[in-house]
Protein backbone atom coordinates (compact mmCIF):
# COMPACT_ATOMS: atom_id res chain seq x y z
CA UNK A 1 0.00 0.00 0.00
CA UNK A 2 1.23 3.43 -1.48
CA UNK A 3 0.45 7.21 -0.87
CA UNK A 4 1.50 10.01 -3.19
CA UNK A 5 0.55 13.52 -3.94
CA UNK A 6 0.05 14.60 -7.08
CA UNK A 7 2.05 17.52 -7.24
CA UNK A 8 0.15 19.19 -10.95
CA UNK A 9 -2.97 18.70 -8.69
CA UNK A 10 -1.72 20.26 -5.51
CA UNK A 11 -2.04 23.92 -4.20
CA UNK A 12 -0.54 23.77 -0.93
CA UNK A 13 -3.96 24.12 0.59
CA UNK A 14 -1.96 22.36 3.47
CA UNK A 15 -4.24 19.93 5.05
CA UNK A 16 -2.23 16.38 4.78
CA UNK A 17 0.52 17.46 6.29
CA UNK A 18 -1.27 19.34 9.55
CA UNK A 19 -3.40 15.87 9.50
CA UNK A 20 -0.89 13.48 9.40
CA UNK A 21 2.64 14.82 9.46
CA UNK A 22 4.12 10.92 10.33
CA UNK A 23 3.01 10.63 6.31
CA UNK A 24 3.42 14.24 4.95
CA UNK A 25 5.78 17.26 4.96
CA UNK A 26 5.80 20.35 2.79
CA UNK A 27 8.13 22.01 0.61
CA UNK A 28 9.91 25.80 0.26
CA UNK A 29 6.40 26.37 -1.47
CA UNK A 30 4.54 25.12 1.20
CA UNK A 31 3.39 22.30 -0.85
CA UNK A 32 2.55 18.70 0.33
CA UNK A 33 5.24 15.95 -0.20
CA UNK A 34 5.47 12.35 0.87
CA UNK A 35 7.97 11.65 2.90
CA UNK A 36 10.41 8.63 2.36
CA UNK A 37 8.44 6.08 -0.48
CA UNK A 38 4.76 6.59 0.90
CA UNK A 39 4.44 2.94 2.13
CA UNK A 40 1.57 2.48 4.26
CA UNK A 41 1.06 -0.24 7.02
CA UNK A 42 -2.32 -0.92 8.45
CA UNK A 43 -2.00 1.40 11.32
CA UNK A 44 -1.13 4.53 8.99
CA UNK A 45 -3.51 3.82 6.13
CA UNK A 46 -6.26 4.98 7.87
CA UNK A 47 -4.76 8.29 8.58
CA UNK A 48 -3.82 8.61 5.18
CA UNK A 49 -7.13 8.21 3.84
CA UNK A 50 -7.98 11.05 6.22
CA UNK A 51 -5.78 13.53 4.67
CA UNK A 52 -7.10 11.92 1.52
CA UNK A 53 -10.82 12.57 2.70
CA UNK A 54 -9.53 16.43 3.52
CA UNK A 55 -7.79 17.13 0.61
CA UNK A 56 -9.69 20.04 -1.22
CA UNK A 57 -7.99 19.54 -4.71
CA UNK A 58 -7.99 15.57 -4.75
CA UNK A 59 -4.47 15.30 -5.02
CA UNK A 60 -3.76 12.37 -3.08
CA UNK A 61 -3.92 9.18 -4.02
CA UNK A 62 -3.57 5.73 -2.62
CA UNK A 63 -2.65 2.13 -3.75
CA UNK A 64 -3.79 -0.54 -2.20
CA UNK B 1 -28.57 56.47 -0.65
CA UNK B 2 -28.72 52.91 -2.11
CA UNK B 3 -31.47 53.03 -4.15
CA UNK B 4 -31.01 49.86 -5.30
CA UNK B 5 -35.12 48.19 -6.02
CA UNK B 6 -35.45 45.12 -4.00
CA UNK B 7 -34.64 41.73 -5.71
CA UNK B 8 -37.21 39.82 -6.75
CA UNK B 9 -35.73 36.39 -7.73
CA UNK B 10 -32.51 35.43 -6.50
CA UNK B 11 -32.59 33.36 -9.78
CA UNK B 12 -33.27 35.70 -12.44
CA UNK B 13 -31.94 39.22 -10.42
CA UNK B 14 -29.33 38.15 -7.29
CA UNK B 15 -27.39 41.03 -5.73
CA UNK B 16 -24.94 39.97 -3.20
CA UNK B 17 -25.63 43.27 -1.58
CA UNK B 18 -29.33 43.00 -0.97
CA UNK B 19 -29.99 43.42 2.43
CA UNK B 20 -31.00 39.42 2.93
CA UNK B 21 -28.69 38.48 1.21
CA UNK B 22 -26.02 40.05 3.68
CA UNK B 23 -28.08 39.61 6.54
CA UNK B 24 -28.60 35.75 5.47
CA UNK B 25 -27.28 34.04 2.16
CA UNK B 26 -28.00 30.68 3.27
CA UNK B 27 -31.05 30.68 2.65
CA UNK B 28 -30.64 31.94 -0.44
CA UNK B 29 -27.95 30.07 -2.01
CA UNK B 30 -29.90 26.70 -0.68
CA UNK B 31 -32.98 27.12 -2.91
CA UNK B 32 -30.83 28.34 -5.53
CA UNK B 33 -29.07 25.35 -5.77
CA UNK B 34 -32.25 23.48 -6.37
CA UNK B 35 -33.73 25.68 -8.83
CA UNK B 36 -31.53 26.56 -10.99
CA UNK B 37 -27.56 26.14 -9.62
CA UNK B 38 -26.07 29.03 -11.84
CA UNK B 39 -28.07 32.06 -11.02
CA UNK B 40 -28.16 35.21 -13.09
CA UNK B 41 -28.33 39.00 -12.50
CA UNK B 42 -28.81 42.02 -14.87
CA UNK B 43 -27.41 43.86 -12.43
CA UNK B 44 -23.73 44.90 -12.43
CA UNK B 45 -24.24 45.00 -16.17
CA UNK B 46 -24.75 41.15 -15.92
CA UNK B 47 -23.34 38.24 -14.24
CA UNK B 48 -23.63 34.59 -12.95
CA UNK B 49 -23.79 32.97 -9.81
CA UNK B 50 -23.16 29.18 -9.36
CA UNK B 51 -24.50 27.92 -6.12
CA UNK B 52 -22.48 24.19 -6.24
CA UNK B 53 -19.13 23.29 -5.27
CA UNK B 54 -19.21 21.56 -8.69
CA UNK B 55 -19.96 24.95 -10.12
CA UNK B 56 -17.27 27.05 -8.37
CA UNK B 57 -15.02 24.33 -8.67
CA UNK B 58 -15.33 23.94 -12.58
CA UNK B 59 -14.58 28.06 -12.87
CA UNK B 60 -12.11 27.99 -10.54
CA UNK B 61 -10.31 25.74 -12.39
CA UNK B 62 -10.91 26.99 -15.60
CA UNK B 63 -8.18 30.08 -16.53
CA UNK B 64 -8.98 29.23 -20.37
CA UNK B 65 -12.44 30.40 -19.67
CA UNK B 66 -12.28 32.91 -17.20
CA UNK B 67 -9.90 36.19 -15.99
CA UNK B 68 -9.11 37.09 -12.34
CA UNK B 69 -8.11 40.63 -13.53
CA UNK B 70 -10.81 41.71 -11.95
CA UNK B 71 -11.90 39.67 -8.39
CA UNK B 72 -13.86 42.66 -6.98
CA UNK B 73 -17.65 42.85 -8.78
CA UNK B 74 -18.16 46.44 -9.85
CA UNK B 75 -20.73 48.50 -10.86
CA UNK B 76 -21.00 47.93 -14.74
CA UNK B 77 -19.22 46.16 -17.23
CA UNK B 78 -15.62 46.60 -16.92
CA UNK B 79 -15.37 46.53 -20.61
CA UNK B 80 -11.83 48.53 -21.63
CA UNK B 81 -11.15 50.28 -18.20
CA UNK B 82 -11.05 46.29 -17.11
CA UNK B 83 -6.80 45.93 -16.02
CA UNK B 84 -4.60 44.31 -18.27
CA UNK B 85 -4.26 41.04 -18.41
CA UNK B 86 -2.18 38.96 -17.10
CA UNK B 87 -0.34 40.97 -14.81
CA UNK B 88 -3.60 43.25 -13.25
CA UNK B 89 -2.62 45.60 -10.52
CA UNK B 90 -2.14 43.46 -7.71
CA UNK B 91 -0.60 40.18 -8.53
CA UNK B 92 -0.50 36.83 -8.33
CA UNK B 93 -4.48 37.67 -6.96
CA UNK B 94 -5.34 39.69 -10.26
CA UNK B 95 -2.91 37.63 -12.50
CA UNK B 96 -3.57 35.18 -14.85
CA UNK B 97 -1.28 32.03 -16.85
CA UNK B 98 1.41 32.48 -17.08
CA UNK B 99 2.51 35.61 -15.54
CA UNK B 100 0.57 34.51 -12.26
CA UNK B 101 2.98 31.62 -11.60
CA UNK B 102 5.72 33.95 -11.58
CA UNK B 103 4.18 36.42 -8.85
CA UNK B 104 3.12 33.58 -6.83
CA UNK B 105 6.48 31.78 -6.61
CA UNK B 106 7.75 34.70 -5.18
CA UNK B 107 5.86 34.77 -2.39
CA UNK B 108 4.81 31.49 -1.71
CA UNK B 109 8.54 31.00 0.09
CA UNK B 110 7.43 33.71 2.74
CA UNK B 111 3.93 32.22 3.64
CA UNK B 112 4.88 28.77 4.05
CA UNK B 113 4.32 26.64 6.85
CA UNK B 114 8.45 27.23 8.12
CA UNK B 115 8.67 30.76 8.54
CA UNK B 116 4.90 31.40 9.27
CA UNK B 117 4.93 28.58 12.31
CA UNK B 118 7.79 30.60 13.77
CA UNK B 119 5.52 33.87 14.24
CA UNK B 120 3.20 32.17 16.33
CA UNK B 121 4.69 33.28 19.83
CA UNK B 122 4.74 36.98 18.49
CA UNK B 123 0.95 36.41 17.28
CA UNK B 124 0.06 34.95 20.81
CA UNK B 125 1.30 37.77 22.44
CA UNK B 126 -0.21 40.10 20.63
CA UNK B 127 -3.66 38.28 21.09
CA UNK B 128 -2.86 38.48 25.02
CA UNK B 129 -1.65 42.44 24.82
CA UNK B 130 -5.30 42.90 23.10
CA UNK B 131 -6.84 40.99 25.32
CA UNK B 132 -5.26 42.66 28.62
CA UNK B 133 -6.47 46.10 26.75
CA UNK B 134 -10.04 44.69 27.53
CA UNK B 135 -9.65 44.22 31.03
CA UNK B 136 -12.26 42.96 33.25
CA UNK B 137 -15.21 44.85 31.47
CA UNK B 138 -18.16 42.77 31.21
CA UNK B 139 -19.04 43.56 27.81
CA UNK B 140 -16.46 43.56 24.97
CA UNK B 141 -16.49 44.29 21.44
CA UNK B 142 -14.81 40.43 19.73
CA UNK B 143 -15.06 42.70 16.42
CA UNK B 144 -13.99 46.21 16.26
CA UNK B 145 -11.70 45.76 20.00
CA UNK B 146 -9.78 41.89 19.18
CA UNK B 147 -10.12 40.50 16.11
CA UNK B 148 -9.60 43.31 13.91
CA UNK B 149 -6.61 44.68 15.34
CA UNK B 150 -4.90 41.30 15.25
CA UNK B 151 -3.93 40.37 11.34
CA UNK B 152 -2.77 44.08 11.35
CA UNK B 153 -0.68 43.89 14.25
CA UNK B 154 0.96 40.67 12.46
CA UNK B 155 1.04 41.71 9.27
CA UNK B 156 3.13 44.93 10.63
CA UNK B 157 5.34 42.83 12.64
CA UNK B 158 6.27 40.46 9.59
CA UNK B 159 6.79 43.74 7.31
CA UNK B 160 9.64 44.86 9.56
CA UNK B 161 7.76 48.24 10.23
CA UNK B 162 9.18 50.40 13.97
CA UNK B 163 6.44 48.78 16.94
CA UNK B 164 5.58 52.59 17.65
CA UNK B 165 3.85 52.78 14.19
CA UNK B 166 1.04 50.89 15.62
CA UNK B 167 -1.55 53.52 15.49
CA UNK B 168 -0.41 55.05 12.24
CA UNK B 169 -0.59 51.25 10.81
CA UNK B 170 -3.92 51.01 11.91
CA UNK B 171 -5.24 53.83 10.53
CA UNK B 172 -3.82 52.88 7.36
CA UNK B 173 -5.25 49.29 7.57
CA UNK B 174 -8.82 51.19 8.00
CA UNK B 175 -7.94 53.49 5.04
CA UNK B 176 -6.96 49.61 2.95
CA UNK B 177 -10.10 47.96 4.22
CA UNK B 178 -12.68 50.81 3.78
CA UNK B 179 -11.73 51.84 0.61
CA UNK B 180 -11.58 48.42 -1.21
CA UNK B 181 -14.57 49.88 -3.41
CA UNK B 182 -14.04 53.59 -3.46
CA UNK B 183 -13.49 55.18 -7.21
CA UNK B 184 -10.10 54.85 -8.26
CA UNK B 185 -9.30 58.66 -7.91
CA UNK B 186 -10.37 58.79 -4.41
CA UNK B 187 -8.77 55.94 -3.44
CA UNK B 188 -5.29 57.15 -5.26
CA UNK B 189 -5.80 60.49 -3.08
CA UNK B 190 -6.14 58.11 0.43
CA UNK B 191 -3.32 55.78 -0.36
CA UNK B 192 -0.77 58.66 -0.56
CA UNK B 193 0.26 58.83 2.89
CA UNK B 194 0.56 54.90 2.58
CA UNK B 195 2.46 55.02 -0.51
CA UNK B 196 4.80 57.83 1.05
CA UNK B 197 5.21 55.94 4.72
CA UNK B 198 6.02 52.59 2.84
CA UNK B 199 8.56 53.83 0.72
CA UNK B 200 10.25 55.00 3.68
CA UNK B 201 10.21 51.96 4.83
CA UNK B 202 11.31 50.32 2.15
CA UNK B 203 14.21 52.76 1.68
CA UNK B 204 15.01 51.84 5.33
CA UNK B 205 15.01 48.37 4.80
CA UNK B 206 17.67 49.04 2.07
CA UNK B 207 20.10 50.75 3.85
CA UNK B 208 18.74 48.62 7.14
CA UNK B 209 18.52 44.95 6.10
CA UNK B 210 17.03 42.67 8.51
CA UNK B 211 15.41 39.41 9.06
CA UNK B 212 11.38 40.22 7.32
CA UNK B 213 9.22 40.06 4.42
CA UNK B 214 10.26 43.63 3.47
CA UNK B 215 14.32 42.46 2.99
CA UNK B 216 12.64 39.59 1.81
CA UNK B 217 11.20 41.34 -0.92
CA UNK B 218 14.13 43.54 -1.91
CA UNK B 219 16.31 40.66 -2.22
CA UNK B 220 13.88 38.37 -4.01
CA UNK B 221 14.47 38.46 -8.22
CA UNK B 222 12.43 37.59 -11.10
CA UNK B 223 14.91 35.88 -13.88
CA UNK B 224 17.95 37.56 -12.05
CA UNK B 225 15.98 41.20 -11.53
CA UNK B 226 15.28 42.54 -8.70
CA UNK B 227 11.84 43.90 -8.10
CA UNK B 228 10.89 47.29 -8.96
CA UNK B 229 10.09 49.55 -5.88
CA UNK B 230 5.97 49.99 -7.29
CA UNK B 231 6.09 46.12 -7.22
CA UNK B 232 7.38 45.77 -3.67
CA UNK B 233 4.32 48.20 -2.66
CA UNK B 234 1.90 46.50 -4.58
CA UNK B 235 2.80 43.01 -2.64
CA UNK B 236 2.69 45.13 0.80
CA UNK B 237 -0.57 46.69 0.06
CA UNK B 238 -1.88 42.98 -1.46
CA UNK B 239 -0.83 41.18 2.02
CA UNK B 240 -3.04 44.00 3.98
CA UNK B 241 -5.79 43.62 1.46
CA UNK B 242 -5.94 40.25 1.26
CA UNK B 243 -5.08 39.38 4.95
CA UNK B 244 -6.52 42.06 6.98
CA UNK B 245 -10.74 42.22 6.16
CA UNK B 246 -10.71 38.41 5.66
CA UNK B 247 -9.10 37.26 8.81
CA UNK B 248 -10.38 39.45 11.08
CA UNK B 249 -14.04 37.84 9.23
CA UNK B 250 -13.03 34.92 10.43
CA UNK B 251 -12.02 35.58 13.64
CA UNK B 252 -15.20 37.32 14.38
CA UNK B 253 -16.81 34.81 12.72
CA UNK B 254 -15.66 32.31 15.05
CA UNK B 255 -16.52 33.97 18.07
CA UNK B 256 -19.66 34.91 17.71
CA UNK B 257 -20.54 31.29 16.54
CA UNK B 258 -19.08 30.48 20.38
CA UNK B 259 -21.03 33.00 21.60
CA UNK B 260 -24.15 32.09 20.69
CA UNK B 261 -23.29 28.06 20.99
CA UNK B 262 -22.42 27.12 24.26
CA UNK B 263 -22.47 23.85 23.78
CA UNK B 264 -19.69 23.74 21.47
CA UNK B 265 -17.38 26.65 23.42
CA UNK B 266 -17.56 24.54 26.59
CA UNK B 267 -16.52 21.35 24.37
CA UNK B 268 -13.90 23.56 23.19
CA UNK B 269 -12.69 24.49 26.45
CA UNK B 270 -12.66 21.41 27.73
CA UNK B 271 -10.98 19.36 24.76
CA UNK B 272 -8.65 21.76 23.42
CA UNK B 273 -7.22 19.06 20.92
CA UNK B 274 -10.13 19.72 19.08
CA UNK B 275 -9.29 22.85 17.96
CA UNK B 276 -7.46 21.81 14.63
CA UNK B 277 -10.79 20.48 13.17
CA UNK B 278 -12.84 23.02 15.15
CA UNK B 279 -10.81 25.68 13.15
CA UNK B 280 -11.49 23.51 9.74
CA UNK B 281 -15.50 23.68 10.53
CA UNK B 282 -15.27 27.26 11.35
CA UNK B 283 -13.28 28.15 7.77
CA UNK B 284 -16.07 26.21 6.15
CA UNK B 285 -19.28 27.02 7.73
CA UNK B 286 -18.22 31.13 7.90
CA UNK B 287 -16.11 31.23 4.78
CA UNK B 288 -15.67 34.52 4.64
CA UNK B 289 -14.42 35.05 0.73
CA UNK B 290 -16.24 35.49 -1.85
CA UNK B 291 -14.13 35.94 -5.15
CA UNK B 292 -15.24 37.24 -9.10
CA UNK B 293 -14.00 36.83 -12.46
CA UNK B 294 -14.79 37.52 -15.54
CA UNK B 295 -15.98 35.67 -18.48
CA UNK B 296 -13.75 35.56 -21.28
CA UNK B 297 -15.37 35.21 -24.27
CA UNK B 298 -19.08 34.04 -25.45
CA UNK B 299 -20.07 31.00 -24.71
CA UNK B 300 -22.28 28.03 -23.80
CA UNK B 301 -20.60 27.22 -19.98
CA UNK B 302 -22.34 24.96 -17.79
CA UNK B 303 -25.81 25.40 -19.71
CA UNK B 304 -25.63 29.00 -19.85
CA UNK B 305 -25.18 31.66 -22.61
CA UNK B 306 -22.34 33.62 -21.28
CA UNK B 307 -21.11 36.52 -22.57
CA UNK B 308 -17.83 38.36 -22.99
CA UNK B 309 -16.81 40.40 -19.53
CA UNK B 310 -20.34 38.75 -18.23
CA UNK B 311 -19.60 38.92 -14.11
CA UNK B 312 -18.56 35.69 -12.09
CA UNK B 313 -19.23 35.88 -8.27
CA UNK B 314 -17.43 32.44 -7.26
CA UNK B 315 -19.19 31.80 -3.96
CA UNK B 316 -16.66 29.23 -1.70
CA UNK B 317 -18.83 30.19 1.18
CA UNK B 318 -21.70 28.96 -0.88
CA UNK B 319 -19.53 25.79 -2.24
CA UNK B 320 -18.84 25.17 1.80
CA UNK B 321 -22.71 24.51 1.91
CA UNK B 322 -23.53 22.26 -0.54
CA UNK B 323 -24.84 18.83 0.49
CA UNK B 324 -23.67 16.82 -3.04
CA UNK B 325 -20.10 17.33 -1.10
CA UNK B 326 -20.98 18.15 2.97
CA UNK B 327 -23.35 15.46 4.85
CA UNK B 328 -25.25 17.83 6.98
CA UNK B 329 -24.14 20.65 5.17
CA UNK B 330 -26.10 23.23 6.92
CA UNK B 331 -24.89 21.83 10.31
CA UNK B 332 -22.26 23.30 12.27
CA UNK B 333 -20.18 20.09 13.81
CA UNK B 334 -17.17 20.67 15.66
CA UNK B 335 -15.80 17.46 15.38
CA UNK B 336 -16.49 17.18 11.59
CA UNK B 337 -13.73 14.55 10.59
CA UNK B 338 -13.90 14.99 6.99
CA UNK B 339 -13.82 18.39 5.59
CA UNK B 340 -12.89 19.30 1.87
CA UNK B 341 -13.98 22.99 2.45
CA UNK B 342 -12.91 25.81 -0.07
CA UNK B 343 -12.94 28.87 2.30
CA UNK B 344 -9.54 29.81 0.60
CA UNK B 345 -10.23 29.08 -2.80
CA UNK B 346 -9.34 26.38 -5.34
CA UNK B 347 -6.79 25.96 -7.72
CA UNK B 348 -3.81 27.94 -8.58
CA UNK B 349 -5.35 31.06 -7.03
CA UNK B 350 -5.34 28.98 -3.25
CA UNK B 351 -5.13 31.57 -1.02
CA UNK B 352 -1.18 32.22 -0.36
CA UNK B 353 -1.87 33.58 2.99
CA UNK B 354 -3.67 29.98 4.41
CA UNK B 355 -1.13 28.97 6.32
CA UNK B 356 -0.70 32.52 8.19
CA UNK B 357 -4.90 32.67 8.41
CA UNK B 358 -5.37 30.01 9.74
CA UNK B 359 -2.31 30.36 12.71
CA UNK B 360 -3.62 33.54 13.45
CA UNK B 361 -7.27 32.64 13.64
CA UNK B 362 -6.35 29.38 15.89
CA UNK B 363 -4.42 31.13 18.85
CA UNK B 364 -6.90 34.35 18.41
CA UNK B 365 -9.38 31.15 19.75
CA UNK B 366 -7.22 29.99 22.02
CA UNK B 367 -6.44 32.93 23.75
CA UNK B 368 -9.78 34.20 23.91
CA UNK B 369 -11.66 31.38 25.58
CA UNK B 370 -8.53 30.66 27.78
CA UNK B 371 -8.90 34.75 29.07
CA UNK B 372 -12.60 34.26 28.94
CA UNK B 373 -14.01 30.51 29.01
CA UNK B 374 -18.00 31.47 29.23
CA UNK B 375 -19.10 34.27 27.51
CA UNK B 376 -22.29 35.39 25.08
CA UNK B 377 -23.67 37.46 22.91
CA UNK B 378 -24.45 40.71 24.76
CA UNK B 379 -26.75 41.92 22.08
CA UNK B 380 -28.03 39.80 19.21
CA UNK B 381 -30.05 42.61 17.49
CA UNK B 382 -26.74 44.80 17.37
CA UNK B 383 -24.17 42.40 16.06
CA UNK B 384 -23.73 44.14 12.05
CA UNK B 385 -22.20 41.71 9.33
CA UNK B 386 -20.07 43.18 6.34
CA UNK B 387 -21.89 43.71 3.15
CA UNK B 388 -20.11 42.93 -0.04
CA UNK B 389 -17.99 39.66 -1.00
CA UNK B 390 -16.20 39.32 2.65
CA UNK B 391 -18.66 38.56 5.28
CA UNK B 392 -18.39 38.71 8.74
CA UNK B 393 -19.55 40.35 12.06
CA UNK B 394 -18.01 44.05 12.16
CA UNK B 395 -19.81 44.88 15.35
CA UNK B 396 -19.79 42.17 17.99
CA UNK B 397 -20.80 43.10 21.70
CA UNK B 398 -19.66 40.22 23.85
CA UNK B 399 -20.86 39.79 27.52
CA UNK B 400 -18.82 38.03 29.97
CA UNK B 401 -20.14 35.69 31.91
CA UNK B 402 -18.61 34.75 35.58
C1 LIG C 1 -9.34 33.49 6.85
C2 LIG C 1 -8.64 34.35 6.13
C3 LIG C 1 -8.51 34.30 4.64
C4 LIG C 1 -9.37 33.77 3.71
C5 LIG C 1 -10.71 33.07 3.94
C6 LIG C 1 -8.77 33.98 2.41
C7 LIG C 1 -9.35 33.57 1.22
C8 LIG C 1 -8.75 33.67 -0.02
C9 LIG C 1 -9.31 33.16 -1.24
C10 LIG C 1 -10.66 32.46 -1.37
C11 LIG C 1 -8.42 33.41 -2.22
C12 LIG C 1 -8.56 33.00 -3.70
C13 LIG C 1 -8.84 34.16 -4.58
C14 LIG C 1 -9.30 33.76 -5.98
O1 LIG C 1 -9.48 32.58 -6.30
O2 LIG C 1 -9.50 34.69 -6.77
C15 LIG C 1 -7.29 34.11 -1.64
C16 LIG C 1 -6.17 34.54 -2.33
C17 LIG C 1 -5.10 35.19 -1.73
N1 LIG C 1 -4.95 35.47 -0.39
FE1 LIG C 1 -6.22 34.99 1.11
N2 LIG C 1 -7.58 34.64 2.56
C18 LIG C 1 -7.37 34.84 3.91
C19 LIG C 1 -6.27 35.45 4.50
C20 LIG C 1 -5.14 35.86 3.84
C21 LIG C 1 -3.95 36.40 4.46
C22 LIG C 1 -3.71 36.52 5.96
C23 LIG C 1 -3.09 36.73 3.44
C24 LIG C 1 -1.71 37.32 3.48
C25 LIG C 1 -1.23 38.11 4.35
C26 LIG C 1 -3.74 36.39 2.20
C27 LIG C 1 -3.18 36.57 0.96
C28 LIG C 1 -3.73 36.12 -0.23
C29 LIG C 1 -3.07 36.27 -1.52
C30 LIG C 1 -1.72 36.90 -1.78
C31 LIG C 1 -3.93 35.67 -2.47
C32 LIG C 1 -3.71 35.56 -3.97
C33 LIG C 1 -3.10 34.24 -4.32
C34 LIG C 1 -3.00 34.02 -5.82
O3 LIG C 1 -3.71 34.67 -6.59
O4 LIG C 1 -2.16 33.20 -6.24
N3 LIG C 1 -4.98 35.87 2.46
N4 LIG C 1 -7.52 34.23 -0.29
Amino acid sequence: MRVSIDTEICQGQGRCFSIAPSIFDFDELGNGVVIGDGTLSDETLSLARLAQSNCPEHAIFIEE
Amino acid sequence: MDTKPPVKDFATDWDHTDPQWVADPYPIWEELRGRCPVAHTDRYGGGWFPATHAGVSTIAKDTENFTSRTVILGNGRPGDDALPAPIGVAPPITSDPPFHAIARRLLLPAFAPGPINALEPQIRALCQRLLDQLGDHEIVNGGAEYAQYIPPGVIKHMLGFPEDDEDLFREFAHIIVEGVDHPEEQRIEEFAPIEEYFIKQIEDHRENPRDDLTTYLLNVDIAGQKLADEHIFGTMVLTLVAGIDTTWSAIGASLWHLASHPEDLERLVNEPDLMPVAIEEFLRFYAPVTMARLVKHDMEYLGCPMKQDDWILLGFPAANRDPEVFEDADKFIIDRAENRHVAFGLGIHRCAGSNLARLELRVAIEEFIKRYPRFELADPEAVTWAQGQIRGPRNLPIRILD
